[in-house]
């Protein structure tokens, strides 16, 4: 069943903040295997005109589709979670995610289509520290693949 | 937020150094306790065959952090990265076989931008398939 339209435009409460710790940021360094020490030596990161340790440039999707899971497990827009398929993946930076931050994230429907019976939903989350200041807007496509026999 | 690469030593089709990616079993393991995404597809055989893929593959973010690493080993600062977006073409299958499978990522510039900004296009393959489309990074170079 395709998805109503008119959660087009639905804007979800932001997150409480959650906190980037260093020690989590060089465990997702590490499984990665990214050995910039940028993510690890607050040193090497201060080289580059950065405060603390930065997070690789993926780290904040963690964040950002657990805020997301406000959208997908929303009963009144009815998304079939076991046929979604991960299927863009965007991200736009003010700057990087560092050690310290306490972030929040606002999500919001940007997009829902119907393709050969397939449910296409556009989510954008935007992050923001405990200043207010904005960090990094994150953009997910969730493709919710047709039901067998439909 | 300043880069090693200088943006008037580049040009559209300037190569960056291509990189191979080794991703097994383990990596799945280590990744899904990092980044939280347990879905099984990534690490259950059976669970993955079950809902009709070849073996267990890998997370299509792991895949999208380890081709932008192209950008970041060659910026030095990875907060040169100003955009990124992939689309998830076609998933990395993980053999349970000790070797399991290669990322091959290459990339290379698309555009001059203003701002001394530059469109880096990425290539990712994996077992002579396109893993990753419209695979593209803004990076700010000095």
């Amino acid at each position: 069943m395709a998805l109503d339209q008119s959660f087009v435009g639905r804007t979800y409460p932001p997150t409480d903040p959650y906190e980037v710790g260093r020690e989590k940021i060089r465990e997702f360094a590490e499984a990665v295997g990214d050995a910039n020490p940028v993510y690890r030596d607050t040193e090497a990161a201060k080289a580059y005109g950065h405060s603390d340790v930065i997070a690789p440039p993926t780290f904040v999707f963690a964040i950002t589709f657990k805020a997301a899971g406000q959208v997908i497990e929303d009963p009144q827009l009815g998304l079939d979670y076991s046929r979604v398929v991960h299927g863009d993946q965007k991200f736009a930076y003010t700057r990087p995610v560092r050690a310290g931050d306490r972030l929040t994230v606002t999500s919001t429907i940007e997009a829902i289509k119907s393709m050969a019976g397939n449910d296409i939903l556009d989510i954008r989350g935007e992050v923001h520290d405990e200043a207010g200041e904005h960090v990094v807007t994150a953009w997910t496509k969730l493709v919710a693949r047709a039901a067998d026999g439909e | 937020m300043s880069a090693k690469i200088s943006y008037a030593d580049v040009e559209v089709g300037t190569e960056l150094p291509a990189q191979t990616f080794p991703v097994t079993r383990a990596t799945l393991v280590q990744y899904a306790g990092a980044s939280g995404d347990f879905n099984p597809i990534h690490w259950n055989e059976k669970f993955a065959v079950e809902v009709g893929l070849p073996d267990v593959i890998a997370h299509g973010m792991f895949t999208m952090a380890e081709a932008i690493r192209v950008v970041t080993d060659w910026t030095g600062d990875p907060a040169a990265v100003v955009e990124y977006g992939v689309r998830f073409t076609k998933p990395v299958v993980v053999p349970n076989d000790g070797k399991g499978a290669e990322i091959e990522v290459s990339a290379k510039v698309a555009a001059k931008l203003d701002d001394n900004r530059v469109r880096v296009d990425l290539l990712a393959m994996s077992a002579g398939q396109k893993v990753l489309g419209m695979s593209r990074a803004v990076v700010q170079l000095v």
